[in-house]
């Protein structure tokens, strides 16, 4: 059983969506449906397994649906038809005070614009979710504490989002969302307001959090290298539709059409492409000179190795945690794997 | 036979407007002898014709009296409730030594601007210009107040509630909002005669008018003030899992509450300027020391009435605006920093 759990999710916005399910369920496309209805498709037609303790990231260009379908999660938005079944359980046959304990304690959620209160401090913004749990306020305060160290905030706990900077507002968001120790946290082009730098650091923070955490989650955004250095898994939303899933690799080396194509285009594949993608099983290679190879961990990128193997015109010996020989790089695996298809 | 109910309700209004054609016109003493009069003889069409006239005097009339005469107990006890309240306010600021007041005023505003000493001090000398400019004026100006606080206090109960209910429900804003409309445009005197009959001369009528004509701005920015707040934010409680009940009182009013007392002070100034036209009514206060000389053609009179209303107005507007300014930045407190 998937963490979570989408079964053919379509969603149209307008005044009467289900007159023209018929017509979407058709295969019309989007522009032909708001031409002649006036209704706008959102999504169409999206089915997703999601597992526990991954990354998912859901990318698209503005407009695909993709934050749509993170709010279908939460039913912040409700589909116009579909099931969405998460730890196995109907989310959609939820009453509303169901809906409201589910949202408690099963997810959490990281907005774009990180969605503070500004009429809370940090601590109070951080032990939100926790006040919605019922939680006292001394315990509140405990694990808000907590949290605000684990995003390093400590010493601005008093203070109001207004007088923090973008990337230190979000870290309070990241906070919020981790407080309720949730299983699946959901995140709504979390980094896309802030600057490079530190969207680079938060994507750490992230990466690092989620070693210890384990949690699932959703993670949206419009950027692929954001999409490539945290997903496990990727989905590509183009106009509602899903167009393809598939892991950093897949995406990258067997795109499924010519969208996806075109937005791998200008990928830095060294950086995304780990050694154990490309390397050859040591059965399958011969006449390696064995005294001339530079050991190299499974979960390395190309990007991390390659230079040293270009000064020393060496081999590759890619090995696991123990230390086990898993297989070789030799020239010609990194040459067809760098090589732009 | 009909298409959707917007076909069936225009086809009630045609209907409606038949049967006041017809009513209006059987119950008019001026129609001819004959209806195929009216056919004969075209002149009723060059001046209005005096049988095509809505008794809606008569109607309205003749409702107020059943009104007054069954239900006249209901008003009684308004009366006397609204009444009692004023009394026991007025009483007690009228009683209160002045210079103990003024302090009043200036520590009630010190703490409402977040300690800002020159609006304090600015305060503290408009409220004794207003006893310094004719002795006379303080207790009036005490009596005036009485019943704009009473109002205030009656549009806070009444009117934050609406405005709240309106920001949740389209539909029911659809329908209030041209209510409050109606409120803003009808002139003050249409419902002060009948406030006269129903309550009887005084503060009480005074009191109902300007509600009636205070209301409405603070409706309006409590709706705005709901509605105007973040999506993003309300997401965020939605997301948490907050009721509607935590979301309203944890997040929409205090985060509109800048509006709020925007509205608050708008309908304190609107009050205030309901005051002279009050007093024509027979309310005392400020306001008729205006009508007076207005009757003696006292231009000094009228004129120190007439400032005593408007330093009245800038410690009532400083009061109520400063506290919206400390609580916006109390919501936003960097933008202020800034500066």
């Amino acid at each position: 059983m998937s963490k979570i759990e989408i079964n053919n999710i379509y969603k149209i916005f307008g005044n009467d969506p289900d007159s023209v399910m018929d017509m979407v369920k058709g295969g019309s496309t989007k522009d032909e449906v708001l031409e002649q209805t006036g209704h706008t498709v959102g999504l169409d037609n999206v089915s997703l397994n999601i597992e526990e303790g991954e990354t998912f990231v859901c990318m698209g260009l503005s407009g695909s649906g993709k934050s749509t379908l993170i709010r279908h999660l939460n039913r912040l938005i409700d589909p116009t038809a579909g099931e969405i079944f998460i730890d196995g359980e109907n989310v959609m046959s939820f009453n509303p005070q169901q809906l409201i304990d589910f949202r408690r304690h099963k997810m959490s959620m990281v907005f774009q614009r990180f969605g503070l209160f500004p009429h809370k401090t940090v601590m109070q913004n951080v032990g939100y979710g926790l006040e919605m749990q019922g939680k006292s306020e001394e315990e509140r305060d405990k694990i808000a504490m907590e949290k605000i160290e684990a995003v390093g905030l400590n010493g601005f706990e008093n203070q109001f989002p207004n007088q923090l900077s973008g990337g230190m507002q979000q870290r309070v968001g990241l906070a919020r969302a981790l407080a309720t120790n949730s299983d699946i946290m959901l995140m709504d082009e979390a980094f896309s307001a802030l600057d490079p730098l530190i969207r680079s650091d938060m994507q750490k923070q992230l990466i690092d959090l989620q070693s210890e955490l384990k949690k699932t989650i959703v993670f949206i955004t419009h950027d692929l290298d954001e999409s490539l250095r945290l997903g496990d898994h990727i989905g590509i939303l183009n106009a509602g539709k899903l167009v393809q899933v598939g892991t950093p690799e897949e995406i990258i080396m067997k795109p499924a059409d010519d969208y996806v194509k075109a937005f791998v285009k200008d990928v830095n594949r060294a950086k995304v492409i780990k050694a154990k993608i490309i390397m050859k099983k040591p059965n399958e290679v011969s006449n390696i000179d064995k005294s001339n190879v530079i050991k190299v961990h499974e979960d390395q990128f190309i990007e991390e190795f390659l230079p040293q193997i270009v000064c020393s015109n060496s081999n590759c010996e890619v090995v696991d945690k123990t230390g086990n020989i898993k297989g070789y790089i030799t020239n010609q695996e990194l040459q067809s794997s760098l090589t732009r298809s | 036979m009909f298409k959707n109910k917007k076909d069936l309700f225009n086809i009630g209004l045609l209907v409606v407007f038949i049967w006041l054609l017809i009513t209006s016109y059987g119950s008019s003493k001026r129609k001819p002898d004959s209806v195929g009069e009216l056919l004969n003889d075209f002149s009723w069409l060059s001046d209005w014709p005096k049988w095509l006239d809505l008794p809606l005097m008569k109607w309205i009339n003749k409702w107020f009296k059943a009104l007054n005469e069954n239900y006249g107990f209901i008003f009684e006890a308004i009366n006397n409730v609204l009444l009692a309240m004023l009394m026991g306010l007025k009483n007690f600021l009228v009683q209160a030594p002045w210079p103990a007041v003024i302090i009043g005023v200036v520590v009630l505003t010190y703490f409402a601007s977040g300690k800002k000493i020159r609006t304090t001090v600015a305060v503290g000398f408009c409220t004794f210009f207003i006893g310094f400019l004719h002795p006379r004026f303080w207790d009036k100006a005490i009596e005036t107040t009485s019943i704009m606080l009473i109002s205030i206090f009656l549009c806070l109960v009444i009117g934050v509630p609406i405005g709240i209910w309106m920001s949740r429900a389209n539909k029911v804003r659809e329908k209030i909002l041209p209510i409050l409309d109606l409120m803003q445009t009808i002139p003050a005197f249409v419902y002060l005669i009948p406030g006269i009959m129903l309550f009887g001369l005084g503060a009480v009528p005074a009191i109902i008018a300007t509600f009636i004509y205070a209301v409405p701005p603070l409706v309006r920015l409590t709706d705005l003030g709901i509605r105007l707040v973040d999506t993003e934010v309300i997401e965020a409680a939605d997301a948490f899992g907050a009721s509607k009940k935590q979301k309203l009182w944890g997040v929409q009013i205090p985060l509109a509450l800048p509006n709020i007392m925007q509205g608050i002070n708008q309908c304190t100034m609107m009050a205030l300027s309901m005051v002279v036209i009050a007093s024509m009514i027979g309310t005392r206060g400020l306001g008729d020391e205006v009508l007076l000389g207005l009757q003696q053609l006292n231009v000094g009179r009228a004129a120190e009435a007439g400032i005593a209303i408007v330093l009245l107005a800038i410690v009532l507007d400083r009061i109520t605006q400063s506290y919206g300014e400390t609580l916006q930045e109390r919501n936003a407190p960097s933008k202020k920093a800034k500066k």
